[in-house]
């Protein structure tokens, strides 16, 4: 398994959902993606994202401004 | 056709779209969304920058939509193959910067290469004959499916039956008697519809779908088009003119000021790219400064950000100024009165 992380800080939604969407196409089911932002909506629509392409969200975590999004990749891609 | 027919509709958000996919669904069509991000769409977060609106948070209604169909949606990110339709719309500006029609086209022709590239065989749209005055006028829709290539693989569910037959109807993918006539600005049958599907706490329409349309927005994408003397922009330039209060106190440079703490927080992530300035005695905004500016124009900048900070009925305000290649130095201005500041600044 590995993990990946990608930088989506100060970009607006849903410019860090597409960021995830590319991210995710070249991991493998299992892996783990760490998706590092600053717009408050991402845990809102990465979370949804995910729902509807069959990823799982495993953490949110949130420290002033940033916000880490933990994703495990599932076989929706 | 031995497997399903497959199909793409273009989610928007908005109820239209929904109930386009959602009617070819029911004739047993298999269906993913695909949603084209321009970089103007209204359905970002850009609101979610101020402080005060962090806690009503918007949702993006093109994922809310999928889910309710519970579709996979690809959202596209098309904002460097959009510029040549924002800079040279073939069929013209609506009422602002908008260029609806060549818009619409373009998201078609996206379409029609997606469906070619995955194997799909149509593509859906919400339009309604008569809904938009410049993209869905029942002379233009035949417009949007020659132009973009689509030609017969367009269906527009809502309306199909106020159009000529698509190709999923001639084959009998469709059946035309359970597609709809819808016609004109009343989003009566919608409603009507979206009950019958159960959808509830759909998107409301809001005045549109793109900031194009946005009258303000439109005065300060000319404005950054004039002052540089050329049609061009990158993503941070439309970003931009969504925050902040700009004002142009001189053709060579605006100013950008942050209007609480969120967007300052914003803006910051621009201090590389720009000469920023922020008041150091009083409490006060982030100001950047867009464009080359000589001392005397720094200056008038700094008592701009004086006005814009609680120290405007002061004396005297200190303001940090930060160059893009040499070392913060302050300033000691004296704050512009509201009334040294002509309506003609702001943009």
């Amino acid at each position: 398994m590995n993990t990946t992380v990608i930088d989506a800080r100060n970009l607006l939604c849903p410019m860090p959902v597409i960021r995830t969407q590319d991210a995710v196409v070249k991991l493998q089911t299992g892996d783990m993606l760490q998706v590092l932002c600053t717009d408050p909506g991402v845990v809102h629509d990465i979370p949804a994202w995910c729902r509807v392409r069959g990823h799982e969200v495993c953490e949110i975590t949130e420290q002033g401004y940033e916000i880490v999004i933990h994703i495990r990749v599932g076989a929706g891609d | 056709m031995l497997q399903k027919p497959k199909a793409v509709a273009l989610i928007s958000g908005g109820l239209d779209s929904l109930l386009a996919a959602r009617v070819v669904m029911e004739q047993g069509v298999y269906v993913e969304g695909i949603n084209f991000y321009t970089g103007f769409c209204v359905e970002g977060h850009t609101h979610a920058i101020r402080k005060q609106d962090r806690a009503k948070l918007k949702r993006n209604n093109a994922l809310w939509s999928a889910e309710q169909l519970g579709i996979k949606l690809h959202i596209v990110d098309i904002i460097e193959e959009y510029k040549n339709v924002v800079i040279n719309p073939k069929h013209g500006y609506g009422a602002n910067l908008n260029p609806c029609l060549d818009c619409k086209i373009f998201m078609v022709d996206k379409a029609r290469e997606w469906i070619e590239e995955h194997g799909f065989d149509f593509i859906i749209t919400g339009e309604v004959v008569g809904q938009r005055p410049m993209s869905q006028r029942k002379d233009t829709m035949p417009v949007i499916a020659h132009d973009s290539g689509a030609e017969d693989r367009l269906v527009r569910p809502l309306s199909a039956k106020n159009l000529p037959a698509s190709l999923p109807e001639t084959r009998g993918w469709l059946d035309r008697d359970k597609l709809y006539g819808f016609n004109g600005r009343s989003r009566k049958p919608q409603m009507a519809l979206a009950e019958r599907f159960g959808f509830e706490d759909y998107a409301q329409p809001a005045g549109g779908c793109c900031f194009l349309t946005d009258k303000q927005y439109s005065v300060k994408l000319g404005d950054l088009w004039a002052a540089r003397g050329s049609r061009e922009y990158d993503l941070d330039d439309i970003m931009l003119l969504k925050v902040g209060r700009h004002l142009r106190p001189r053709p060579n440079f605006k100013i950008i000021v942050g209007r609480e703490e969120g967007e300052n927080h914003f803006l910051e992530g621009y201090r590389k790219r720009f000469i920023h300035m922020i008041p150091i005695s009083h409490t006060g905004p982030l100001v950047l400064l867009d464009g080359e500016t000589s001392a005397a124009d720094v200056e008038l900048a700094a008592r701009l950000t004086a006005r814009f900070s609680q120290g405007r009925d002061a004396e005297q305000v200190t303001i940090e100024v930060n160059p893009l290649d040499a070392a913060a130095h302050r300033l000691a201005v004296k704050p512009l009165t509201a009334d040294e500041i002509p309506a003609g600044w702001y943009l």
